[in-house]
């Protein structure tokens, strides 16, 4: 699943970032933010218009996201 | 001692919300200057610092970037300058790294990719105090093993919290040569190495701050926090459009004052009118907009530093990207409704320049507050004064729907830029929502002072030129002994007047109003002063003229007129106060000459359109 489906305050871990075309400046970006695979993420907040934006948790930060954003990142669910 | 004729020069990088423009306040003082790269809008800081040793450096503080690899012109030319690469700019001779010591997993990874660029660099480990109170404990010693840089640790708010960090570079600056680099090391997976570093050197309780997660909770909820951002929201446009009329008043008052008394010195003639109306009257109305743009930033400011204005973008994106802006303009363009020149102004909060721009573009259309003596005057002498549908009084209806067509105007104006830009490519929001911190005052009156002096400096020279030669245009020629109109009439102003007359005849206006509208190029609310004088009227003050005004047009002109210059007020393209700060902060006379064009061709459209419609029902 991508972290634009994750259910808000569920642990997840990155599994990696996904490049939309070839050379996704966005991807990219992200991967420098701290979305890397084994790292934490949570989405802690959205916004109020249509859940747009994701507030999401990554290291020691938190990001808003648009949910465009958010599909690049695969993530898995934490083992309940 | 024998201090090199040229200042070493330092360079400070990090990641944004580092705390760098903090510690560049405390390294410098007030010795700083503030410009723009060559050729861009981004904003170049440098400022002079002195070592215990006597040495003088030259501190540049480079615009914050997440990356080397760069997403924004921002961060472009802050690789550039770090590798010294940038045009027209000097290599720095050593690279100050500011990372904040409570962020430290995403600020080590950009460290790690600046000592790739193999230059002699120092880190400082700022914002150690907010890290303690969280319990984070970082050993120093570790961290400077790992990195193989010298680690400092700062506190940038704090007197003296960067004296160890200055002491360290001065003594770091003579043996530059001998300093280990780090070249061609192998970029290995930055993350990977900052994992190992933090699980080596930095032990932490929790991965966030509890203050953040509370105050979020509430802030960012979908119901309080747009409710506490509308509060926020209102305390500055109170703060902007009330607070700062007693001191607008007051400095109009100065000026007049200052004015009359060279008048009452000097012979009458061009030179005393020269000084009196020209340069005195155009001083003050560049200085008049200062409080406005003063308590506007005091708040942009704080709110910025707080970590609070992030977050309004953060509950703000949805609706501002829906008309093709970002949740960042949404400030600027309700400062707009007091005045556009601090609104535009403000738009530097706003990173991405493509937003940037179209936020600068449709904020003149937003209602501000010079358009009011001018809607109050045709409203009172046009509209009647009844009750309509049982509740409204339809003279607040009509003054409701100017405003409103003003802010529909706008979203339609960004939508249709968004629709037909080139760049239609996928600009991310990708915003990082920093700790809350409280501002600190040093920081708060240094971007003051900067704003202020950005003002003055470069848009009040403009403003400046421009009124005095709107001051040559209404007092020459001078009238004729034997006059019989008022002397406005024979100036070129008047004769301009007279030939727009034929142009603007479609639109229902007639000599007096098109002599009128040019004075009001200055400031929208002279216009009513200046049909005052048209009309030949001699009133005291602004008051007295829109009262001895209100009978004459009322009878002299047309419903159908007095809607077509309702709704030409609402574009009301003729604010060179306006242009001129769109050209200064745009750097381009182009999308200046761009704004200028569709305000007036939407003012003229749409009031043509007004004026046939009403004369066709029978308004005429």
């Amino acid at each position: 699943m991508t972290l634009s489906d994750l259910p808000l305050h569920t642990a997840a871990q990155v599994e990696d970032v996904q490049d939309l075309h070839a050379n996704d400046a966005i991807a990219r970006r992200l991967r420098e933010l701290g979305f890397v695979a084994g790292e934490d993420v949570r989405v802690v907040a959205c916004g109020p218009l249509g859940g747009e934006p994701l507030l999401v948790q990554v290291g020691f930060t938190r990001f808003a996201l648009r949910r465009t954003e958010a599909a690049r990142v695969r993530i898995r669910k934490e083992a309940a | 001692m024998n201090a090199p004729s040229m200042p070493s020069r330092l360079a400070l990088v990090g990641n944004p919300n580092c705390g760098k423009t903090a510690l560049f306040n405390q390294l410098t003082g007030s010795r700083q200057k503030v410009a723009n790269y060559a050729g861009v809008t981004v904003e170049r800081k440098e400022g002079r610092m002195r070592g215990p040793s006597g040495r003088e450096y030259a501190v540049l503080d480079l615009p914050g970037a997440y990356s080397l690899q760069p997403a924004s012109l921002d961060e472009a030319i802050t690789r550039d300058l770090c590798r010294g690469f940038y045009p027209g700019e000097a290599a720095p001779d050593a690279l100050v790294c500011v990372i904040d010591a409570t962020n430290l997993r995403l600020h080590l990874r950009f460290a790690l990719e600046v000592r790739e660029l193999g230059k002699p660099m120092i880190v400082a480990l700022n914002m150690v105090d907010a890290a303690r109170r969280r319990g984070i404990a970082i050993d120093v010693a570790a961290l400077e093993r790992a990195l193989g840089v010298p680690v400092v640790e700062t506190v940038a708010v704090r007197r003296h919290g960067a004296s160890e960090l200055v002491a360290r570079i001065d003594a770091m600056m003579p043996q530059l040569a001998a300093m280990p680099l780090h070249a061609a090391q192998l970029a290995g997976d930055h993350h990977a190495q900052v994992r190992d570093i933090l699980a080596d050197a930095v032990r932490m309780p929790t991965r966030t701050a509890k203050v953040d997660d509370a105050l979020d909770r509430w802030l960012l909820h979908p119901v309080f926090g747009l409710m506490s951002l509308a509060l926020v929201m209102f305390l500055i446009f109170q703060a902007v459009y009330a607070w700062a009329t007693p001191l607008m008043d007051g400095i109009e008052a100065g000026f007049a004052w200052l004015g009359a008394a060279v008048a009452a010195v000097l012979p009458q003639g061009p030179l005393s009118s020269l000084l009196v109306d020209g340069i005195i009257a155009g001083t003050g109305s560049v200085v008049v907009f200062l409080p406005q743009i003063l308590i506007l930033f005091f708040f942009i400011l704080a709110l910025e530093e707080s970590g609070y204005l992030p977050r309004a973008a953060f509950l703000l994106d949805r609706m501002m990207a829906a008309a093709g802006l970002s949740g960042r303009s949404f400030i600027p363009l309700l400062s707009s409704f007091a005045c556009a020149v601090p609104g535009i102004m403000s738009t530097r909060s706003i990173q991405d320049p493509r937003d940037r721009l179209a936020t600068i573009l449709v904020a003149p259309l937003m209602t501000c507050s010079a358009r009011l003596p001018v809607y109050a005057l045709l409203i009172g002498a046009f509209i009647p004064q009844k009750t309509v549908w049982g509740v409204f009084n339809q003279q607040g209806l009509v003054l409701f729907a100017l405003y409103a067509a003003g802010i529909l105007s706008a979203l339609a104006m960004s939508w249709t830029m968004k629709k037909f830009r080139r760049d239609k490519g996928e600009h991310p929001l990708l915003l990082e929502l920093p700790s809350y911190r409280l501002p600190h005052a040093r920081d708060l009156a240094v971007g003051l002072y900067e704003r202020g002096m950005i003002f003055l400096k470069r848009v009040g020279g403009i403003i400046l030129a421009l009124t005095i030669l709107l001051w040559f245009l209404l007092s020459f020629p001078a009238a004729p002994a034997d006059a019989t109109m008022p002397a406005i009439d024979y100036s070129f102003a008047g004769r301009i007047g007279h030939a727009l007359a034929l142009f603007f005849a479609p639109l229902g206006f007639n000599w007096q109003i098109c002599i009128a509208l040019i004075p009001g190029l200055a400031a929208r609310e002279v216009a009513v002063a200046s049909l005052a004088t048209v009309y030949a009227l001699s009133a005291a003050n602004d008051d007295a003229a829109a009262q001895a005004l209100t009978p004459l047009i009322s009878h002299g002109w047309s419903l159908a007129t007095a809607l077509s210059l309702l709704v030409w007020y609402i574009y009301a393209p003729m604010c060179i106060s306006t242009l001129a700060t769109i050209k200064r902060e745009t750097n381009s006379w182009k999308q200046m000459a761009f704004a200028a064009f569709y305000l007036f061709a939407a003012a003229y459209l749409a009031s043509l359109v007004t004026y046939q419609v009403a004369v066709a029902l029978g308004a005429g």
